[in-house]
């Protein structure tokens, strides 16, 4: 339990972090602010990886494979993308 | 120091990166270091992760990363960026789903019988699982959520995909009972999510929740047409968060939540704003099916012998002369693939003298923000794109306010008549501007199926054509005129 809460509270502030700091986009930028965040809930591939490397079961290997592919196209289409886009608003002066 | 604390503190790193990655995207100037804050945050992640002693075998990790980076990177700079709705809608349903999978891959981990002795004791303390007694309440609950948000999130962002890239209609799908059925299918997910926590062991439970919950994803998506897609799209991108978040439960990782949830944070931000901008509740855009009926009447009465159309020289003669003019594009200016010609014909103006503005809504395009990218794709500084609040009081000093592909946002009815369906939505006050050229096919209404008294109005000029060529054809006759 004492763990749990422990965890609650990461959520909670996390959340409280993310109002703050996310209210604070312009408008302009809310397409590469979807994306780039999207990017960030990538972040799953850690789990992915410990699933498809550790070898416990092959069902486990499989998702874990599974995981590890849709998760990276995630993460590196996320930030791809937002960077390209980043780029666009930046050339001007 | 022990392994497990180091690999944290460098997550703790990572999540810092995120943060600042984030609060960088506060402003153009800053948002490019801070996308690259977010990667270099990832990617110590993930190499922390590769590193870790708990991994046996690296093939298959390595077979994930070049498979799912190569197709990442193909798609990201393939894309057009009239497709960015599309792209991010995919991606969301990538994050969701990668959730419930390992969601899926730890519980059958943690509930397979005891038979590896020292392995199984190391899985079972990165999974939470109590040595010696149950499953922990927190890994199966956070299990439940993660399987039910992430197959909600793969499926939903799969039909808004399919929708937003015209493989199926983008008009709502909504049948008798439809949502009846949807708090149906919700109810026994419930029932599912508490039997996985009762029952971990049996985990078949768990995949019929991830089934029924596929299922209830792509109903939920199916009723919403077209317009709402941004609030849509905001949804599903806090929900990829809050999968990940769940995840992060799961597996007892503090990274997983702090990323999960600012990414939930900021979906739900993005959905409250997109909400608020179309003068609607989130159980409305959901549930309501709003443009399922369409209200033909009235747009006889409405049109009949007021409405004055006009040609490109006309306009730009108008332009000749203008010292302010606003463009207001909308979703018609990205199917017409119009944003270069505007940007051509905005640089002529400000060469001529003249102010150029762009007018943004809120749910203009697709997506929160998409028509600020499509112009910035064009070079459109964005010093020009000004948000509803900034522009409306400008309007009245405008000479000139061209209309290229939006209609509902611009349509007075808003303001005045409150038994329309788009009453009380805030709308840009372009019939405020001396005069308005609208750039439009036919007079046909927008998504909200309602007649548009902006095109009768006395100021109004119509310019019937397809929107590049009218703008590329204005452009022309300009360029000859300031010649001239």
């Amino acid at each position: 339990m004492d763990a749990f809460v422990a965890a609650l509270t990461i959520f909670a502030l996390a959340i409280f972090v993310g109002f703050e700091v996310i209210t604070k986009v312009p408008p302009t930028l809310h397409t590469p602010l979807m994306s780039g965040s999207n990017a960030i809930s990538g972040i799953t591939i850690v789990g992915a990886i410990l699933s498809a490397g550790t070898r416990h079961t092959a069902l486990t290997t499989v998702l874990g494979l599974l995981a590890v592919i849709f998760a990276t196209i995630n993460v590196v289409g996320g930030f791809l993308v937002t960077h390209r886009m980043l780029e666009m608003f930046r050339k001007k002066r | 120091m022990s392994e497990q604390a180091f690999v944290n503190l460098a997550y703790l790193v990572a999540s810092g990166l995120f943060i600042f990655g984030l609060k960088g995207l506060s402003h153009p100037r800053t948002a490019v270091r801070g996308n690259l804050l977010g990667a270099a945050g990832m990617l110590l992640a993930v190499v922390v992760t590769v590193l870790s002693r708990q991994i046996v075998d690296y093939t298959l990790i390595l077979v994930g990363l070049v498979v799912g980076a190569a197709a990442g990177a193909v798609l990201a700079w393939r894309i057009q960026m009239t497709a960015m709705p599309q792209m991010v809608a995919l991606l969301n349903g990538f994050g969701g789903a990668a959730s419930a999978l390992v969601a899926g891959a730890a519980l059958v981990e943690a509930t397979r019988p005891a038979s590896a002795g020292a392995l199984l004791e190391r899985a079972a303390r990165a999974v939470g699982l109590e040595l010696g007694g149950g499953l922990e309440l927190q890994f199966t609950v956070a299990t439940a959520a993660s399987g039910l948000i992430g197959a909600v999130t793969f499926w939903g962002s799969l039909v808004a995909f399919a929708k937003l890239q015209e493989l199926v209609s983008g008009k709502p799908l909504l049948f008798a009972g439809h949502v009846a059925l949807n708090a149906l299918l919700l109810a026994v997910c419930l029932v599912l999510a508490v039997l996985v926590v009762r029952h971990p062991e049996q985990t078949s439970y768990y995949w019929l929740l991830v089934g029924m919950a596929s299922v209830l994803g792509v109903l939920l998506v199916t009723p919403i047409g077209g317009a709402d897609m941004p609030v849509v799209i905001s949804l599903l991108n806090s929900y990829s968060g809050l999968a990940a978040a769940a995840t992060g439960f799961v597996l007892s990782n503090n990274m997983l939540i702090i990323a999960g949830s600012l990414v939930g944070a900021s979906g739900i931000i993005l959905t409250q704003i997109m909400c608020k901008a179309m003068n609607r509740s989130l159980p409305n855009v959901l549930f309501g099916g709003v443009g399922a009926e369409v209200a033909g009447a009235g747009a006889d009465d409405i049109y009949e012998g007021r409405i004055k159309a006009t040609t490109p020289e006309e306009v730009a003669m108008l332009l000749e002369n203008a010292r302010r003019v606003v463009f207001v594009p909308g979703y018609g200016m990205a199917v017409a693939q119009a944003q270069h010609a505007v940007r051509a014909l905005a640089t002529l103006l400000e060469r001529n003298g003249t102010e150029v503005l762009f007018a943004i809504h809120p749910v203009a395009g697709r997506m929160p923000g998409h028509m600020n990218v499509l112009l910035a794709e064009a070079d459109v500084p964005y010093e020009q794109l000004k948000d509803m609040d900034e522009i409306n009081p400008i309007f009245p000093q405008t000479d000139v306010a061209i209309v290229i592909g939006a209609n509902d946002v611009v349509n007075p009815l808003a303001r005045t008549d409150p038994q329309s369906p788009i009453a009380g939505m805030p709308i840009l006050d372009v019939d405020k501007a001396h005069t308005v050229v609208v750039i439009k096919r036919s007079l046909s209404p927008g998504f909200a199926g309602i007649p548009n008294p902006l095109f009768a109005a006395d100021n109004t000029l119509m310019l019937f054509a397809d929107g590049k060529e009218a703008v590329q054809q204005i452009t022309a006759s300009l360029k000859e005129a300031v010649a001239a």
